[in-house]
């Protein structure tokens, strides 16, 4: 049986088990460092794989730093910065009104970083013959009014809408910029059809092999069994591709800035990660993982 | 001697009795955290059909029923399959396919569910999409069939005790009033298990309704009011799967944290109701039959 993309790691699972053996027993040596020096970072499962990417690098090169990244969600992220129990939370959305008081209700003044870009792409299943949809088309399939590929000039199929779950900052994002402005109606929501998978690679695995799924996530995050969606903003305009040009030149309409939380200004350790992941060397980590840095080139 | 008595019954007294308390406690706290939801949200609104937790609608109509369909379809799969494989082992089975079969059917129940659910979503649901032509596989009949597998071993085991506590002289009797293996099984054999068998269906069902995991993998987790022919081949939401897809992320104390909860009661009292019917039908049962049972 061919095992689809996103979980083919699992096959290199056995492998792994010697090395975190071989880790135990060189970590018992090591003194536990100083608490200044290990960040908790947390939160939106949009920005995990970079906020690993970024530890992974900045650990090598600072081994006195410990950093600890967890995923889980914004929502998940940010309650935790609230609690005081990360240093960082990532978040793919700006805090709410209510969590910002909640955080000032337990003496905790957060402090937002933009840290890179990211596009949300809508996907389909390769074998759809639709190429490109206008904002107002995307709207109207995940609210429910279009339920056949054939009414935006694909087969006649039904259309099989996938969405994150309601937790995710992913779906707030697509749910308050691309549905409620494609419908022009504040109150519109996600049709009660749609499925709310529980990760990326379950949205992944379905468009990938269902030619009646529709998909959306972040550009990070599509692999080649998917079909990217050019979206066009208005009916007229020209249709557009998501990439890191079309992201940066604003051309691109469903994009998104990426945060880090603090509780209160940053200083120390957290600082300086904060200031090599704003540098060129952690925005060349968000160009390489598919997402938009921040500084043009 | 009368001490070292006392202080073993004492000992196994106080053991039981925690069984029951810790249950109270579950419940008290289930109250404590759910029961504020019910004057948070209108009762008109928690029987509404629209679950849009984030946006303050809390229906919990497509939840119940959804988790409902998903087990009404495992127990249809799994309660004649289970019973035939009992009878089978019990009644029919030479001793070593028995002593072969009897520990892999075992093996069935220590599968992790999410190892199933990630069974379901690679193999189980692309099979399911392209053979009944359902427009996605992940659907509640995937969802019944994953429930089903896992209810197997519990009904199998449990139907297969109720049919080995018939008394073999009922067998012989019925072999020697003429009758054929088929009839005694049907005939007699079952009739006379069919308070176990009850059991065994009940704890099939408990699991079902109870069963997380691979329910969330699988079922596409889709808040839709499940009614109509077709509702097997499309998705569902269930109990379990809310929960545990929301749980994580809610604000302590909010109404959405409180609904939660709410969602869990409806889940123990489901349980609680299913098990009470069951008592009342065996108690019912023991009863009509108290005199010949004693044989």
């Amino acid at each position: 049986m061919r095992i689809p993309h996103p979980y083919r790691f699992l096959l290199l699972l056995p492998l792994l088990l010697p090395l975190l053996l071989a880790c135990r027993a060189t970590g018992e040596e090591g003194a536990t460092p100083p608490p200044n020096l290990a960040i908790e970072n947390k939160g939106s499962d949009t920005l995990v794989n970079v906020a690993l990417a970024w530890a992974e690098t900045y650990i090598a090169q600072h081994p006195d730093v410990h950093i600890s990244v967890t995923g889980g969600g914004s929502g998940t992220g940010i309650a935790a910065m609230i609690n005081g129990t990360v240093d960082i939370a990532n978040a793919s959305r700006e805090m709410k009104e209510n969590e910002i008081e909640e955080a000032q209700a337990n003496g905790i003044n957060p402090v937002e970083i933009t840290v890179a870009r990211d596009a949300i792409a809508v996907v389909i299943n390769p074998e759809n013959p639709v190429n490109e949809l206008t904002i107002q088309q995307v709207a109207a399939i995940y609210t429910g009014q279009i339920t056949n590929w054939s009414e935006v000039g694909g087969e006649d199929r039904p259309i099989v809408l996938t969405s994150r779950e309601s937790n995710s900052g992913t779906y707030v994002y697509f749910l308050e910029e691309v549905v409620r402005v494609g419908a022009d109606d504040e109150e519109a929501v996600f049709s009660p059809e749609a499925l709310l998978l529980p990760s990326s690679e379950v949205i992944s695995l379905e468009v990938a092999r269902n030619p009646n799924a529709i998909g959306y996530d972040g550009l990070g995050y599509v692999t080649a069994e998917q079909k990217v969606v050019a979206i066009r903003p208005a009916p007229g305009e020209p249709a557009v591709l998501p990439s890191i040009d079309t992201v940066n030149d604003g051309t691109y309409p469903i994009s998104r800035p990426l945060y880090m939380y603090t509780p209160g200004e940053p200083t120390g350790a957290v600082r300086a990660y904060l200031d090599w992941i704003l540098g060129p060397e952690g925005q060349e980590i968000v160009r390489r993982l598919g997402f938009v840095p921040l500084t043009p080139e | 001697m009368a001490t070292r008595e006392w202080i073993i019954e004492n000992t196994i007294r106080v053991l039981g009795f925690s069984g029951i308390g810790f249950v109270a406690l579950i419940f008290l706290f289930l109250l404590k955290e759910g029961l504020p939801a019910f004057w948070e949200v209108a009762p008109q609104e928690m029987i509404g059909t629209r679950w849009y937790p984030t946006l303050g609608i809390y229906g919990l109509t497509p939840l119940i029923l959804g988790s409902l369909l998903v087990t009404i379809g495992a127990v249809l799969i799994a309660v004649p399959l289970g019973v035939a494989v009992a009878v089978f082992l019990g009644e029919v089975a030479p001793e070593w396919v028995r002593d072969l079969l009897k520990p892999m059917i075992e093996v069935i129940a220590g599968i992790p569910s999410v190892v199933l659910g990630f069974l379901g979503i690679v193999a189980l649901s692309q099979w399911i999409r392209v053979n009944l032509d359902a427009p996605t596989g992940l659907s509640a009949i995937t969802g019944s069939l994953l429930l089903a597998y896992m209810a197997l071993p519990t009904i199998i085991s449990v139907a297969e005790d109720a049919l080995d506590a018939v008394p073999n002289s009922y067998r012989d009797a019925a072999l020697a009033l003429g009758a054929t293996k088929w009839q005694t099984i049907w005939r007699v054999v079952l009739p006379s298990a069919k308070t176990g068998i009850l059991t065994a269906v009940m704890l099939g069902v408990g699991r079902a309704l109870g069963e997380t995991m691979a329910v969330m993998m699988v079922t596409g987790n889709a808040a839709r009011i499940p009614l109509g022919l077709d509702a097997f081949f499309k998705p569902v939401r269930t109990m379990t799967a809310t929960i545990a897809a929301e749980m994580g992320e809610v604000a302590q104390g909010s109404t959405h944290y409180h609904i939660l909860f709410a969602v869990g009661i409806v889940l123990f009292v489901l349980t609680f109701l299913i098990n009470a019917l069951a008592a009342i039908a065996i108690f019912r049962q023991k009863r009509q039959s108290g005199g010949r049972l004693l044989s």
